[in-house]
């Protein structure tokens, strides 16, 4: 139990529109999750729920056993936290930056010193060390924000957006850090970047207006897609003669030629329900004694199911105007 | 003792923000600067022949009328224009500690300036022999004074994410907590009050409190009046900036 983070139906207005509505999941350590939405669709408020910040209309939050919404300050000290935008107080030098949280979070003397020095080594910060937070790179300010966030070592991590505005290099650099993190800590990783979900997460939340339209592991969600399974081939005959025969596979759904000549031809076959059309090409083509020169199978495609599934702010007020 | 140590943290932090930026020693700087104007080229205190430091300490309330929102102003407005209020109020942090902690550092800073007039009683020291229990009465007076204006300052600033706003409606308070127990506007009052309701009212101003402890009178009333006054505004910063949306 105590090695949950469990947030139940959580619910938040902001002047009557509601930004969560009956949010519940629980994390269990060494999972990365990928909190998914479009923007405006409760991320961020879910987020600052959980870290404290805001206190829900109703529902409960529980971080390995204490109440984040009765006393959020205890709660904090098992969190670490990396706000959306990255908010830093300017005047100050990184250096005095991270002496100021190392004080905050409990480090004193000679274990606070030490505790900089690795966190600086580890969020690869030495060079700016002495520098003035106004005066940092967006990358820089992202990595000094996510310092402050692990700086206690806290078995809970939530990330919001922790690669906006990152260059590649930069990112893979953070994304790097939390998959080694995401081993020991739950980590809570919103976003809007597809990409960053498959290359960290290994469970993901979508959530829309509020609510959560799915949650799987990455892998299953791509499979949920109408391209998963689909497959392209290379056949050493023409199209007229491999077509008719092609279109009796079992489930397929749709079926175009892409390109041909007249003695190859590549076809895009799709199946209805995802099932794995691969074999039975090959035994088709064996059958036959066609060529098979190439068989590529699609893997799926979460951005087809994230647009599927989500509404964003842009489409419903688009519905909206339609419907007017 | 955690608290403390979190209060510490937060007050250092302030601290350092106020002196990495040019804020706190344009403070410091103008402050002294308005103060030795005032006492020798408007108040005349070489020509009065006195070594007494009223007339010194009888600006200190429209000094720090506009002074101390200034050194004020920033402390919430300026956390919530940027975000940072996001990131304090997710550190583990009570509000009440953080509130006390930027108290704290300002009052010192408004201290450190305060300290810095010390020529100013050493010149009277110089020309003669001042009453040495007044001037140290005075300037606690003063600094507990400031620390009042600091408290509303700060109670403005936590209702607003600008900080001019918050400056402006620290001014315009701080200035309404003085004229009510400024004498020509008490006289003006009586003409047409009773006087009872009058002293009320004029009790509620700082003004009288501060003249007593100026003549070196340090009564416990005063002192009442100053604690309980910091106490209640710091306690509605708290409750402010405790709203969790």
């Amino acid at each position: 139990m105590a090695e949950l983070l469990e947030v139940r139906d959580i619910r938040k207005s902001f002047n009557g529109r509601v930004a969560v509505d009956g949010v519940s999941f629980a994390v269990e350590k060494g999972t990365v999750l990928g909190f998914l939405g479009p923007n405006g669709a409760g991320k961020t408020t879910t987020m600052r729920i959980i870290a404290g910040y805001l206190l829900p209309d109703t529902g409960s939050v529980c971080v390995l056993g204490t109440d984040a919404v009765a006393d959020p300050v205890a709660a904090q000290r098992k969190i670490g936290y990396l706000p959306e935008n990255t908010p830093l107080y300017g005047e100050m030098t990184v250096e005095e930056f991270l002496d100021f949280i190392g004080e905050v979070r409990g480090f004193h003397g000679r274990a606070k010193l030490r505790r900089i020095d690795e966190i600086i080594e580890q969020c690869f910060l030495e060079p700016v060390r002495h520098q003035t937070i106004d005066t940092l790179s967006k990358g820089y300010r992202q990595r000094t924000c996510f310092a402050q966030a692990i700086f206690h070592d806290p078995p809970v991590l939530l990330l919001d957006e922790p690669t906006e505005g990152l260059d590649p290099n930069q990112k893979q650099v953070v994304r790097d850090m939390i998959r080694r993190m995401g081993q020991e800590k739950i980590i809570l990783l919103s976003t809007h970047i597809l990409e960053e979900v498959e290359a960290v997460c290994s469970r993901t939340i979508i959530i829309s207006r509020g609510r959560i339209v799915a949650d799987s592991t990455p892998d299953e969600l791509r499979r949920r897609s109408v391209t998963y399974n689909a497959a392209t081939v290379r056949l050493g005959v023409p199209a007229s003669q491999a077509e008719a025969e092609l279109r009796r596979l079992p489930a397929l759904a749709e079926l175009r030629i892409l390109e041909e000549d007249q003695r190859t031809c590549t076809v895009y076959l799709r199946p209805g329900d995802g099932r794995p059309l691969a074999p039975e090409i090959h035994a088709l083509a064996c059958e036959k004694k066609w060529p098979l020169m190439d068989v590529h199978t699609d893997e799926g495609d979460l951005s087809e199911v994230f647009r599927r599934i989500t509404v964003t702010e842009d489409t419903r007020s688009a519905g909206s105007s339609t419907a007017q | 003792m955690r608290t403390l140590k979190r209060v510490k943290a937060v007050a250092l932090r302030e601290w350092r923000s106020s002196f990495n930026s040019p804020v706190a020693y344009v403070f410091v700087v103008m402050f002294l600067i308005l103060n030795a104007f005032f006492t020798f080229f408007v108040s005349r205190f070489y020509e009065a022949g006195q070594a007494d430091l009223r007339p010194f300490f009888a600006w200190h309330p429209w000094i720090y009328l506009i002074f101390v929102p200034a050194v004020a102003m920033r402390a919430w407005a300026e956390e919530r224009r940027s975000g940072t209020i996001e990131l304090l109020f997710t550190l583990g942090i009570t509000p009440t500690e953080a509130v006390i902690g930027k108290f704290l550092a300002a009052w010192s800073i408004i201290g450190l300036a305060l300290l810095l007039t010390a020529a100013i009683p050493a010149t009277a020291a110089y020309l003669g022999s001042p009453d040495w229990g007044v001037v140290l009465t005075g300037y606690f007076g003063s600094y507990l004074m400031a620390g009042t204006y600091l408290a509303l300052g700060m109670f403005c600033s936590a209702l607003t994410r600008s900080q001019v706003v918050s400056f402006i409606l620290a001014t315009v308070a701080g200035l309404f907590v003085v004229l009510i127990g400024f004498d020509p506007v008490t006289g003006v009052l009586s003409r047409f009050l009773p006087s009872g309701i009058v002293e009320a009212v004029a009790s509620v101003s700082i003004l009288p409190h501060f003249d007593s402890t100026a003549r070196g009178v340090l009564d416990v009333r005063d002192l009442v009046y100053f604690g309980s006054t910091v106490t209640f505004l710091l306690y509605a910063t708290t409750q402010i900036v405790n709203q969790r949306g």
